[in-house]
């Protein structure tokens, strides 16, 4: 359907593991405080004020340049990307130009990842080092219903890095992939918390034949870069249909309705009128500090899965799925370190766990704090120790997220300890056979109608008959039936 | 007139005086505010004069630091600001409308230094808007007068600190020079003025007009003094990242205690910088020039053809960074407000700047952003940055085999108010000497160095980047020589 589609994302990443913002030292977490009070003359721009900058800014640039296989620049050069705006409070933004007098940070390097079993590789055109705006505030919440408009800015200077991929994406899928491991990467390298509001944030470019290139502006997340590109996709290749033209335009992703609205026609490049800032003269970025970064760079993702692989026996899309969000595989060796089964424990994250998390609406990093390590090791050995079934466990877990008990607590309050007394489950098993004659007579012509007795044994225990002895005692039974 | 013993007693002088008998202060201060309630109605050099009782009170706090036996380098002198240094609340306007009620919320690090060593700033002295010219006529405050004829400019754009320090409304001043601010006033009015190395001194909290090419430096009736404020203002700033790292720590001791020797000293005059300077210029300074060969100075003339491009260079320079620079002058935030209630921000953005810019600076600005555009900038900008670096090698170069560059600081005396605001272009080339200082980055001082017509008339010292110990030490030398220091200017 879409394959035709062509794509390139521009991801701005909040510094937001950074104590300060990038050209002065107010902190970095402006989140939750009050409007305006997370400044100080540089980030307000206030005339005479200059900036410095943060050098483990750069240090972390460096980093994510490394992950993503880019050549580094020799030299750090800001330049001042001019355009009136309120959230602005230079009404230019100190960034980077790839242009006569500046250079990005880093350039020309790539990303693999797995699409459909194949590795695909995405370029990188560049990584910029910029400063963040303010916010812009709309009382009613909406552009449209507000009277007014209130500026934060709280947010004005918090570091960003801003990573511009080559048009090599073909698929809204792909876009959400690429994001996925791009946001995985840096958390590996702890440049960027990508979970707190605003702190990644996606433009995407899509054309598709026949049409002009069109950005969507601020998309907060990979669900819904995927979402707004296949929105997108779709509402240009109606109105081609339509025999509309397809404008070149910049659109606004509505998250709240799910659709871009335009926001402004694009008939030409826009004039930034950069140049080098001649308050922030050029700094060297000499070989051995690039060599001693590399050095010091932690497991990636990548090679995080391999580890995976081979020390836990995991399946490789076992260890993707941990691997994609941090906080996840950080949780799952957690997990294991405590000595619980890995398979279960696998099996209980990836599968029950993300979606509980999903059904209650939960955000996954919250949920991991909420619920410690030593309860999913303690589930698992319920489970492994055969205290419980599987299907209880499935009883178990939401419990853990509502009530915030160990599962044991909850095993015991809720009395859903398996029963393995044999005697006890003969008697039911007694009990279904007198109520279904003719559940066991289809059980003696075909075993395979087995399954309907089970399942009224486990009816009558709410689930808590250990499945396997269950089994073996209608077996024995149907067997001396058939024998006399 | 026993008042002017102690208004026009050197600096380095007052202080130690005061040392010995603090309540010396207040008689000094009490003494000053008559002068300037008897001069600032005829020359205008003030935007914002703090109060007498104001200034008391900090006169007050640096006696009883003194008495405290806390060492201060400067205690009670009273100081002079531009009006373009901001002063924590104290209105801090670039004698623009834009920023007529601007109140700055912290110190430039500058006024943060003169305070730590006991000065006190008396007022915030008249400027040209955004020091975007070189008569201090364009000021939203009025014109600044000059001392010797008030009919005549001052020189700018750091008219009002040049003014105020030659009259004795203060003893020293502040001033910012991005191609010839400081040395142009210093130059009609009989004061020194430096601009120095670039990077000597940190611009944190200087509003900035052309940022690659100014620096703030002190005006003062004499190089000693100039010497004393430079020592205290300069030096590394960890809030400017421009700054070079290098410590003044004992200048002024040192040209104190120098006996530089004129014998020997080679100088060189660049003959573009002194072609089609005015007659009565030239011949005060060759009468100068004359003085120093029999002295012992050897001077050779040099002929610099690149000297030609340096106007146009400087222009687009300063410009396509004012342009940048003057960019977040909005009304959103501080400075000219007004309603904006059912307006687009864009609509409201036009206003205040349509409004609260001054037509000098909006001619800058629209020129600035011209030579920055895509299409343009390949020509203009980027053509006036290699001018600039041919411009600072070849002064290099004849700063290797000369021990300084001589001019005179203007090439026409000071003119007649209104004579040449009219024409930009007639105003701009007055700046074909100062201007190479800026693009170049190197020191440079203007000192006396004769009368014409009852006016001074400036002579220009340029040596190479960090060399000012030498260059003042040479200066002081001069003005021995020339014989002219502390002068009471005769028009008011």
């Amino acid at each position: 359907m879409s394959e035709e589609a062509i794509i390139g994302l521009e991801v701005h990443v909040q510094l937001n593991t950074l104590r300060t913002k990038l050209f002065c030292s107010c902190p970095s977490d402006y989140r939750g405080k009050p409007p305006n009070t997370n400044v100080c003359p540089v980030c307000l721009g206030l005339p005479g004020a200059l900036p410095v900058v943060n050098k483990e800014a750069v240090i972390k640039a460096i980093k994510v340049a490394l992950a993503l296989n880019c050549k580094i620049s020799n030299v750090l050069i800001f330049s001042r990307k001019h355009y009136f705006y309120p959230d602005m409070t230079k009404n230019y933004q100190i960034s980077q130009y790839e242009g006569v007098g500046g250079i990005p940070i880093a350039y020309s390097g790539f990303l693999t990842m797995e699409v459909e079993g194949r590795q695909k590789r995405v370029r990188i055109r560049r990584i910029n080092i910029e400063e963040d705006p303010g916010r812009i505030v709309y009382p009613t919440g909406s552009l449209l219903t507000s009277t007014y408009t209130l500026i934060d800015y709280n947010r004005a200077g918090i570091g960003l890095l801003e990573i511009v991929t080559e048009p090599d994406l073909r698929t809204p899928k792909e876009a959400r992939l690429f994001i996925e491991k791009l946001k995985s990467i840096l958390e590996h390298l702890d440049v960027c918390n990508c979970d707190l509001e605003g702190a990644l944030r996606v433009d995407a470019n899509v054309s598709i034949p026949g049409g002009s290139r069109v950005e969507i502006k601020n998309i907060g997340s990979p669900k819904e870069v995927e979402r707004a590109l296949a929105y997108e996709i779709l509402r240009q290749k109606h109105a081609l249909m339509r025999g509309e033209i397809v404008r070149r335009e910049t659109r606004h992703w509505d998250s709240v309705r799910k659709v871009t609205v335009s926001m402004r026609v694009k008939e030409f490049e826009e004039d930034y009128r950069y140049f080098p800032d001649p308050d922030l003269p050029p700094i060297p970025i000499p070989k051995d500090l690039i060599e001693k970064v590399n050095a010091e760079m932690p497991e990636l993702p990548d090679e995080r899965i391999e580890r995976f692989v081979s020390e836990y026996g995991l399946t490789r899309y076992e260890a993707r799925v941990l691997v994609m969000n941090k906080k996840l595989a950080d949780y799952f060796e957690d997990v294991v370190r405590l000595g619980a089964n890995v398979k279960k424990t696998v099996s209980i994250l990836i599968n029950d766990f993300i979606r509980y998390v999903n059904e209650l609406n939960l955000s996954l990093s919250d949920a991991l704090r909420v619920i410690k390590p030593v309860y999913i090791k303690e589930l698992v050995d319920l489970l492994n120790e055969g205290v419980i079934s599987t299907k209880i466990m499935k009883k178990v877990l939401p419990e853990m997220f509502k009530s915030r008990k160990s599962p044991k607590d909850i095993v015991k309050e809720l009395g859903l300890i398996k029963i393995s007394d044999v005697g006890f489950i003969k008697r039911v098993v007694d009990e279904v056979f007198n109520e279904y004659p003719k559940a066991v007579q289809d059980a003696l012509i075909n075993r395979r109608a087995i399954e309907f007795l089970v399942g009224q044994v486990m009816k009558k225990t709410r689930g808590r008959a250990d499945p396997l002895i269950t089994r073996r005692l209608i077996e024995e039974k149907l067997s001396k039936l058939e024998g006399s | 007139m026993s008042m002017f013993n102690i208004l026009y007693k050197p600096a380095y002088e007052l202080v130690e005086e005061f040392k010995e008998n603090p309540d010396l202060m207040l008689d000094y201060v009490a003494k000053t505010y008559e002068r300037i309630k008897e001069v600032e109605p005829k020359l205008n050099a003030f935007i914002t004069l703090r109060s007498y009782d104001d200034v008391v009170k900090d006169v007050e706090k640096v006696m009883s630091r003194l008495k405290r036996g806390e060492r201060v380098r400067l205690p009670g002198i009273l100081v002079a600001v531009k009006d373009n240094i901001s002063t924590r609340g104290l209105r801090t306007t670039c004698a623009s409308r834009i920023l007529h009620d601007y109140i700055p919320p912290y110190n430039a690090t500058v006024i943060e230094r003169l305070i730590k060593e006991g000065a006190i700033v008396v007022g915030k002295t008249n400027m040209d808007e955004f020091a975007m010219g070189s008569t201090t006529e364009n000021s939203a405050f009025g014109p600044t007068r000059n001392p010797w004829n008030t009919e005549l400019v001052p020189g700018g754009s750091s008219g009002g600190s040049a003014v105020a320090v030659s009259t004795a409304e203060s003893t020293i001043a502040l001033g910012s020079d991005t191609g010839g601010s400081i040395r142009c006033p210093a130059s009609f009015t009989g004061t020194v003025g430096i601009k120095p190395t670039y990077g000597l001194v940190s611009r944190y909290g200087l509003v900035a007009y052309a940022n690659s090419l100014e620096q703030i430096g002190p005006i003062a009736r004499n190089v000693l003094d100039a010497a004393l404020l430079l020592e205290i203002i300069g030096g590394d700033d960890p809030r400017d990242s421009t700054t070079l790292g290098i410590s003044l720590d004992g200048l002024f001791n040192e040209v104190m205690d120098s006996e530089y020797s004129l014998e020997g000293v080679k100088l060189a005059i660049i003959k573009e910088m002194v072609y089609g300077a005015d007659e009565e210029v030239l011949k005060v300074f060759y009468e100068a020039v004359n003085k120093l060969i029999s002295e012992g100075c050897v001077v050779n003339e040099v002929s610099l053809p690149i000297v030609k491009y340096s106007l146009p260079a400087y222009y687009i320079i300063a410009m396509a960074e004012a342009s940048s620079n003057l960019a977040r002058f909005d009304g959103l935030r501080y400075g000219l407000h007004i309603p904006v209630s059912g307006r687009s921000w864009y609509d409201v953005y036009m206003e205040v700047r349509t409004k609260g810019f001054g037509i000098e600076v909006k001619r800058r600005v629209l020129l600035g952003s011209f030579v920055l555009s895509a299409g343009y900038n390949e020509q203009f900008y980027l053509k006036a940055l290699r001018v600039r670096r041919l411009i600072r090698d070849s002064l290099m170069k004849v700063l290797k085999e000369f021990d300084f560059i001589i001019s005179p600081t203007m090439p026409v005396l000071p003119f007649k108010i209104g004579e040449r605001i009219e024409d930009p272009l007639k105003l701009y080339v007055i700046d074909v000497e100062t201007v190479l200082a800026n693009l170049a980055g190197i020191p440079a001082v203007s000192i006396t160095c004769g009368f014409s017509n009852d006016l001074p008339v400036g002579l220009q010292i340029m040596s190479p980047p960090l060399t000012e110990p030498k260059l003042l030490s040479f200066s002081k030398s001069l003005e021995e020589v020339l014989g002219f220091r502390d002068l009471v200017p005769k028009g008011v």
